[in-house]
């Protein structure tokens, strides 16, 4: 053991927790096994293995990272958010009814994208405001105002699909730049953008350090509640984005545009190593756990697995994923809720 | 940093005024007085230390300083001016900060960013974080206290000795904060350290010592002994003297600890009821290792109380949970009655006969909203059941003469034990082992650990029952005084290994002091 306190502190240390160095399995885990999936599926299948698969794949995890750069944030503090349905949805609907459409005169454009997106973010705000302020916990807080946001969208969807005929919007979805859709390289912008966040602002580093030890924080003198509000306000805007998204590549707005992303992307982001009870992961993982599960579906595609199949594999691996995780904590008389 | 050390010690004489004083704190929570008018003087530059037993106020006390705890009378003093603290970030305003016992360190975050939680001033700009400019502020507290520790390193990498000095120089923070010398609380800082690194923070308090008045607490009489300037013993809530570590002895600070022992029928001490011994014991533990401790061998007749002390951290608390099953042994065998206890896991040691009384009483110890008819026949569930079914009248017969012979005072078998007092709730969870009959060992945790001391002369009255009914027991006490009213034996372990054993009869009790030798 080589301790950097001087001469005082070289003595051996009996049998006690000892000091992790290095890269942990957990952190190098996920992005090995990124690689020998990719490696697997190139091997079994040609069609996997083609410059054009390469760019679908990233072109499909487009909306699952946005997505999953919201959650990130709010599962490294410990809480969980199930509102991205409800508040995808409702940023979609908006988004579609205030830029170009069949609907009404409205042509705002890059405003109307905007404008969709602080709605979503004040429904993210909504969720962290009745987590702190009413105690209730945030799985109940967030599933309620993905209904809220349901909600909204159902009121301004009024029947009649909206479908869009903005020249910008639709062209995110279809233009390339080097090959890959722009909706592609906004979520790039925005693991970039998380990443950034979780490093160099408070914001993150206080998110980060809610999950590791709450408590501590009070002690120091930390008031918690105003971060947990923005750290929720700031995931609802990556939902609000990936609504956005989900609308450009469906020229349209769909109440149901963020159908199933909730648990999709908690998925991808305990596969990529962040852990539910907070604290540790982050951005790039979560990155990396959103390509893991995007491979998968479309390499299980391309080898011919049925997809009926596909639901039940993906299941499996998340279980077999945060089982690994837990293994280094587990204790007898262990209490699992 | 220069600056402090030209601060000379002997301030008292130009300045009467105390860095920090206490005077008559009284703190009441329910059942029990916590702080019963705690007086307390820390001058410019010492290091006091505060000696007492568990339950003395220690922590109370410390918490009240640091604004944790709001006392319900008595004033606190910080240089001549008389404050109100009402939480951490007051009391680091008006100089005061502690290290806290168990550590408050974030582990997932870096050493620089836990040295500048919460006061990051020019750290970060704008809700951004100035990575540079963060290491410069936690290097300087580093320095004041001549670590090498790397500030960007993450917490958990660090060792405890490391993480302790990155607790003092986040401590030494609220030195920006008030242009006064600060008054720096450690709360048993010792109690995970090795022996070089106790050195090694001993170097640190007397560096601290050079610029800032120090509180140092620990149950080793002879660290205080040898880090302090001057003691002051804490008993019951009350300050019950100080002494000068210049002339003091530990068993003189072990005498004003305990106070006068109390009357031995206090622990119905009956050794005349008891029969001869059996030649063959019970329990015979041989080699029993596990993470925290390490050959351990005991043996326990049954009928016999056997009590095991020693300090925080001898491993006394893991022993006892490894005989129940309750904690992964290395090593080690161990029977009962002759035949090989299984230690794979709970369920076989319940079955075996072996009870277990834990320490965390409302946590490990009882179902809280349960009813006391529930928690008493949880484990022992064939006492209720026919067959696979609860029988309810079956139960509450079985209940109801438990609790008229423990004589436990609920208004009904269905009330909430949570809704009981502490000592009723302990009965019941001693009851526990009792109702299918079977009981050979029980294991007592810190068994009247929050009771007052009615409560306590109960549970020492049932204990002295079943021990006379022949039921070994293992003890760990809440005291010395405890440990040696209630065992016919004592082990005494130290750093996870059993260094001596003291006899304890009826009628020839050891002074507490005999076992203060054997721990130290």
């Amino acid at each position: 053991m080589t301790s950097p306190a001087g001469a005082d502190t070289e003595v051996v240390l009996p049998p006690r927790p000892q000091p992790r160095r290095g890269v942990s399995l957990r952190d190098a885990g996920p992005p090995i096994a990124l690689a020998v999936i990719f490696l697997l599926f190139a091997l079994i299948s040609p069609g996997f293995r083609t410059i054009g698969n390469v760019q679908n794949i990233m072109d499909a995890a487009a909306v699952l990272a946005v997505v999953t750069c919201g959650i990130t944030f709010v599962l490294m503090m410990g809480s969980i958010d199930l509102s991205a349905p409800g508040v995808m949805g409702a940023a979609a609907i908006a988004v579609s009814l205030l830029v170009a459409n069949n609907r009404n005169g409205n042509d705002w454009g890059l405003l109307g994208v905007l404008v969709a997106v602080l709605l979503a973010a004040a429904l993210g705000c909504l969720s962290g405001l009745a987590l702190v302020l009413l105690k209730v916990p945030s799985f109940m807080t967030t599933l309620g105002v993905s209904a809220v946001g349901l909600g909204v969208a159902t009121l301004l969807f009024g029947g009649v699909q909206p479908n869009i005929s903005d020249e910008m919007l639709r062209g995110w979805a279809i233009e390339r730049f080097l090959g890959l859709a722009y909706l592609t390289w906004i979520a790039f912008g925005c693991v970039l953008i998380g990443w950034l966040i979780q490093c160099y602002s408070r914001l993150g580093r206080y998110a980060f350090a809610i999950g590791g030890a709450e408590e501590v924080l009070a002690l120091s003198g930390v008031k918690v509640a105003p971060y947990k509000v923005a750290v929720f306000t700031l995931a609802g805007a990556f939902y609000g984005l990936a609504g956005v998204m989900v609308t450009s590549q469906l020229s349209a707005g769909l109440v149901q545009a963020g159908k199933g992303y909730d648990f999709a992307a908690i998925t991808a982001a305990v596969v990529g190593g962040t852990l539910l009870t907070g604290g540790r992961g982050g951005i790039l993982h979560s990155a990396v756990g959103v390509l893991l599960v995007t491979v998968l579906t479309n390499g299980l595609v391309q080898v011919g697995v049925s997809p009926y199949w596909q639901g039940g594999v993906q299941g499996l691996i998340v279980v077999a994923a945060v089982a690994a995780a837990v293994i280094p904590q587990r204790r007898r008389n262990q209490v699992t809720k | 940093m220069t600056t402090h050390l030209q601060s000379q010690p002997d301030a008292q004489a130009s300045a009467p005024v105390h860095a920090l004083e206490v005077r008559g704190l009284v703190k009441h929570y329910p059942g029990v007085k916590a702080l019963d008018g705690v007086d307390l003087v820390v001058h410019q530059n010492e290091v006091l230390g505060l000696a007492g037993e568990n339950g003395a106020g220690k922590s109370t006390l410390l918490k009240a300083l640091v604004g944790l705890v709001r006392p319900d009378a008595g004033e606190i003093w910080v240089r001549g001016e008389k404050v109100r603290l009402r939480s951490v970030v007051e009391a680091a305003d008006h100089g005061i900060g502690m290290v806290f016992q168990e550590q408050s360190l974030v582990p997932n975050l870096t050493a620089a960013e836990n040295i500048v939680l919460g006061s990051e001033g020019a750290g970060v700009r704008r809700g951004l974080y100035r990575w540079d400019t963060m290491r410069k502020l936690a290097q300087e507290q580093l320095d004041k206290i001549g670590s090498q520790i790397d500030p960007l390193a993450r917490t958990d990498t660090l060792t405890f000795a490391e993480r302790q000095m990155v607790e003092i120089a986040k401590v030494l923070r609220i030195e920006e904060r008030t242009s006064h010398p600060p008054v720096i609380i450690l709360d048993e800082p010792t109690s995970v350290l090795e022996s070089a690194e106790i050195e090694t923070l001993f170097t640190q308090v007397r560096r601290l010592r050079e610029f800032a008045s120090v509180i140092f607490v620990s149950h080793r009489l002879d660290e205080v002994l040898d880090v302090c300037d001057r003691v002051l013993v804490l008993r019951g809530g009350q300050s019950v003297g100080e002494v000068s570590t210049a002339s003091a002895a530990p068993a003189e600070l072990h005498r004003m600890m305990i106070g006068s022992t109390g009357s031995e029928d206090h622990y119905h001490d009956t050794a005349a009821e008891r029969s001869d011994q059996p030649l063959q014991p019970r329990l015979v533990v041989k080699g029993l290792s596990g993470a925290t401790f390490r050959d351990v061998d005991l043996d326990v007749h049954a009928g016999e109380i056997v009590g095991i002390v020693g300090v925080h951290g001898s491993g006394r608390e893991d022993v006892c949970r490894a005989l129940f099953g309750a904690e992964p042994i290395e090593a080690g065998e161990v029977t009962l009655d002759g035949d090989k206890l299984d230690l794979s896991g709970t369920r076989a040691a319940c079955a075996a006969g072996v009870g277990y009384v834990p320490a965390e009483r409302k946590i490990e110890g009882m179902v809280g909203p349960m009813s006391v008819a529930d928690n008493m026949t949880l484990t022992k569930q064939k006492s209720r059941c026919s067959g696979p079914l609860v029988m309810p009248q079956k139960q509450a017969t079985l209940v109801d003469k438990w609790i008229e012979r423990l004589s436990i005072r609920t208004p009904h078998r269905g009330t909430a034990i949570q809704r009981l007092s502490g000592g009723n709730q302990q009965k019941v969870v001693l009851a526990r082992w009792l109702v299918a009959g079977d009981i050979r060992l029980l294991l007592l945790d810190h068994p009247t650990r929050g009771l007052d001391i009615g409560a306590r002369s109960e549970v020492y009255r049932l204990m002295r029952e079943l021990a006379n009914s022949g039921v070994a027991t293992v003890l760990l006490a809440d005291s010395l005084e405890e440990a040696i009213g209630m065992s016919d034996r004592i082990i005494v372990m130290s750093d996870g290994r059993a260094t001596a054993e003291v006899g304890c009869p009826s009628g020839a009790k050891p002074t507490p002091l005999d076992l203060v030798k054997e721990m130290v």
